[in-house]
């Protein structure tokens, strides 16, 4: 009768045998599926954005002979570099090479191919060498971004006349300058050593880069310390009651508040209460030194508590006190943990944006900031900013941008592995 | 004085009152071979000396700095005509502002007249002789301390206590930012919001069913009173977050899973590290990736299918936020399984259970607490969120729960209400505060619940 039973459920088990194996399967796949959904993304991300930004560390320049006439410039034998018409020596230029562009609309169109700055880039030669005036030059000026996107291949200029930027006459007159090595791609240093621009092929980073390196200064000065000394005392000091408890709820807790709320409370006590400077890397970085607080004390917790007690035993027992115990022999071995915890929190500082809109940095700002009151953007903040341009060049840049924000992001998170490392005791 | 000037020399003051105070400790006994009739080490004494000299005099700075502004534009305003100083407030703001810039040399909104200039002149001079009161009174304030502690060092007195008991202040300090930070999260929002509330009642901006926050310039003009009813932006907000999830969640979880039961550890060392690149990417980059690479795929796919798909649609933000938050879903998870402890594993599988019935019937229902707890945190992170939906969701709000149409979250609104320019006195600024009230409540309560259920569970099998 059991032997029965027995048989019974076998043939049972085995009847259902496959169908269970080919759940167990399904499942499986289906647990690699998504797995690859988070990597195939992540490498459709970089391609996609290497694809859209890596032309952007080129730009393409046209090479015109230009003659700083005494004139144009100094037309009362007097060189006055705030009105002095540039333009003009530009447009001299350009007629030189387009003889054949006389008319107005044609005059107009053949300025279109050079870039505004180019005017700005002579007026910055003669700044410095006024010795030119009266002289011919063969100068290098940028292209305008129409020019820039059409070499690039991101206009194409086989569709109709009207729905390209470019006429057809521009384009003859490029093929042209390319033709006799007069339109050159370049390395585009202007990306890195200019403010924003309105143009396209003007606008650098340098601005949002300076401004988001004053406020990491302000950020790091003022979490780390503040971060650590909070971390020393809940772990070492504060004697485990509600009061402690509140605390460790509330960082928790602040560690998971959207980061909007922080620009929030920026706007409302630093800026309107205490009357700081609007869109000044201090304040940003006063808010993102709130921010990037908890992330730090919860790291440097969890360095402190990775010390042995038997350390802080053994110092207590040679008859320091605990003050001596803490800075003496805690801190000390806890300090990389610390660190990396800082780095960390670093790098999310760097790469925040919402709470910075709320306290006035997205403005359009051309200056490079030179302390931590002027007005500036950051990083992140350009990003923003170039993605709503409608220009395509701008959406290069926009890629560009990134491409050199997530490189830092890339070394601060490296420089914190390694120091974790090489820097971690095994106790 | 430069500000920066004043605090290295105070700095400078606080480094030579170490050195003075720790010679004369070790001058008073006669010597460093006679240390041991020292209360404490010379260096507390050195320590001790510093921190009278150091501390006092940056307050002071910290204090005149907040005090400064106020006092000189309360004694150039006071300085002005009588018909400049009977302004409306907002008009004198105004003219105290041309009245700086015109001071630092920046540009002036105004035609500048001959009392503008003297003002400004006026202004500029209280500047300097401020800075030069400050100077002289922080770096007196810092010598004075430092020669009270230096007199007060003698071998009995009891160095160390003193400056731990300092150090320990300092911590307390430090460690009470925290607090302080919550409060004023809370009473900033607060405060803002309820002056909101009083020109708005609460129930028709939690009700109410349309939101349009122009406020008008003059108060004869059409459509002169804005319309907060909130209810489109919080289904705006739920939509978007509930295709995050509806992304973030299965997948999360099964990659938890996979990494955790299936894949060899080679793979394992591959994948963890990339899943945590993608939680690294700041939230500006996903927001142009949505914007500018998935939503124009999402439109031109819908549209060879006959779909009217937005330029900027709720499923485009929803989709890039659920890949952002499946790194925080899958390793709040991968805590959850492991926590599990491995004799149920063991015995289910004994019993004859394949790995997937081991997973379904008895470690995911056992985890199960602290896998809702994660997906609590991840929602409230989808809430907070605000890149990914300013830049791919838009601005309209829509009461709708067609995924493919542009809707507007409260982050996005809160956005767009306080960039630019802001007037605290109008319902359309202060409303971004009443949002923010929303938002920090609602997050706060899910953070709350989730920490809590997940660290619980996290005990229970310890």
């Amino acid at each position: 009768m059991s032997e029965n039973k027995i048989e019974i459920t076998r043939t049972r088990v085995e009847a259902g045998l496959a169908k269970r194996y080919r759940k167990e399967a399904a499942f499986r796949f289906f647990g690699m599926l998504a797995t690859a959904v988070g990597v195939i993304f992540l490498a459709v991300f970089f391609i996609t954005l290497i694809a859209q930004g890596a032309s952007a560390f080129q730009q393409n320049y046209i090479t015109i002979d230009v003659e700083f006439s005494e004139e144009l410039l100094a037309p009362d034998g007097e060189l006055d570099l705030e009105y002095a018409d540039f333009d003009a020596v530009v447009r001299n230029a350009m007629k030189a090479l387009f003889p054949e562009a006389t008319g107005r609309k044609d005059r107009r169109e053949m300025m279109r191919l050079v870039s505004v700055g180019g005017a700005y880039q002579l007026r910055a030669m003669l700044k410095s060498d006024p010795g030119l005036l009266g002289t011919s030059q063969s100068v290098t000026v940028p292209a305008s971004s129409n020019v820039d996107m059409l070499l690039k291949g991101n206009i194409d200029r086989n569709v109709e006349a009207s729905r390209r930027p470019l006429t057809d006459k521009q384009l003859a007159w490029i093929d042209q300058l390319v033709e006799n090595g007069r339109l050159e791609a370049k390395f585009n240093s202007a990306l890195f050593l200019n403010g924003d621009s309105r143009e396209p092929e003007l606008a650098g980073i340098r601005g949002a880069l300076m401004g988001s390196f004053y406020m990491l200064i302000v950020t790091i000065a003022l979490s780390f310390p503040i971060g650590a000394a909070a971390a020393i005392y809940l772990e070492e000091f504060a004697p485990k009651n509600r009061w402690a408890d509140l605390i460790e709820v509330n960082i928790n807790n602040l560690a998971a508040v959207p980061s909007i709320v922080f620009g929030l409370l920026g706007l409302a006590v630093f800026i309107n209460w205490m009357s700081l400077p609007r869109s000044a890397p201090l304040v940003g970085g006063l808010v993102l030194s709130l921010m990037t607080l908890p992330v730090i004390i919860i790291a440097s917790r969890a360095a402190i508590k990775s010390v042995p007690p038997s350390i802080r035993d053994a110092a207590l027992g040679l008859g320091a006190s605990r003050m001596q115990v803490v800075f003496h022999h805690v801190i000390p071995l806890a300090l990389p943990g610390m660190l990396t915890g800082a780095i960390i929190g670093m790098g999310r500082a760097l790469g925040e944006s919402a709470p910075l809109l709320m306290i006035g940095m997205v403005a359009f700002i051309v200056d490079v900031p030179a302390g931590f009151s002027d007005p500036s953007t950051a990083l992140p903040v350009q990003v923003y900013l170039w993605a709503d341009s409608p220009e395509r060049a701008f959406a290069e840049r926009t890629a560009a941008a990134i491409i050199v924000l997530l490189g830092f992001l890339l070394l601060m998170n490296l420089s914190a592995v390694i120091l974790r490392r090489r820097m971690e005791k095994k106790w | 004085m430069e500000l920066t000037t004043i605090a290295l020399a105070i700095i400078a003051l606080s480094i030579a009152s170490f050195y003075l105070g720790r010679a004369r400790s070790l001058a008073l006994v006669g010597g460093p071979r006679k240390i041991r009739h020292l209360h404490s080490l010379p260096g507390y004494y050195g320590y001790f000396a510093a921190l009278w000299c150091l501390l006092p005099a940056m307050a002071l700075v910290l204090v005149w700095l907040y005090v400064e502004p106020r006092v000189i534009v309360a004694l150039v305003v006071d300085g002005l005509p009588e018909a400049q100083r009977s302004l409306s407030e907002g008009e004198l703001n105004l003219l105290v502002n041309n009245i700086r810039h015109l001071a630092i040399g920046d540009v002036v909104s105004v035609q500048v007249d001959s009392g503008m200039q003297a003002a400004a002149a006026q202004y500029q001079e209280y500047v300097t002789a401020s800075r030069r009161m400050l100077a002289a009174l922080s770096l007196g304030l810092a010598v004075l301390g430092g020669a009270i502690a230096w007199r007060r060092i003698n071998p009995d007195f009891r160095a160390r206590n003193r400056v731990e008991s300092i150090f320990n202040a300092l911590l307390i300090a430090a460690s009470s930012i925290a607090i302080l930070t919550t409060i004023g999260i809370v009473l900033s929002v607060l405060f803002e919001a309820i002056r909101f509330f009083r020109e708005v009642p609460i129930t028709e901006f939690l009700f109410g069913l349309n939101w349009s926050p122009q406020t008008a310039i003059r108060s004869d003009q059409v459509g002169s009173s804005g319309s907060f009813g909130a209810v489109p932006l919080f289904t705006g907000t739920l939509l978007v977050t509930a295709i995050a999830m509806f992304v973030a969640v299965p997948v999360g979880l099964m990659t938890a899973i996979y990494l955790a039961e299936y894949s060899t550890s080679r793979i394992r060392s591959i994948a963890k590290p990339l899943l945590e690149v993608l939680a690294g990417i700041p939230t500006v980059v996903y927001g142009f990736f949505a914007a500018l690479t998935v939503a124009p795929a999402i439109r031109s796919a819908g549209e060879s299918m006959g779909l009217a798909v937005a330029s900027e649609s709720a499923l485009a933000a929803g989709l890039v936020m659920g890949i952002m938050i499946i790194p925080l879903v899958s390793s709040l998870s991968d805590d959850a399984i492991n926590a599990v402890p491995g004799a149920m594993r063991d015995g289910a599988l004994g019993l004859g259970s394949t790995r997937s019935e081991t997973m379904r019937l008895v470690i995911l229902p056992a985890a199960l607490p602290g896998i809702v707890g994660g997906i609590l945190l991840a929602v409230s992170r989808a809430i907070g969120e605000t890149m990914i939906v300013v830049m791919a969701a838009g601005l309209a709000s829509n009461l709708t729960a067609n995924p493919f149409e542009a809707v507007t979250t409260v982050t996005v609104q809160i956005v767009t209400l306080l960039v630019g320019d802001q007037e605290f006195d109008s319902a359309k600024t202060l409303a971004a505060f009443a949002l923010g009230l929303t938002l920090f409540i609602v997050t706060l309560l899910l953070n709350v619940i989730g920490l809590y259920v997940v660290r619980k569970y996290r005990e229970q099998y310890d």
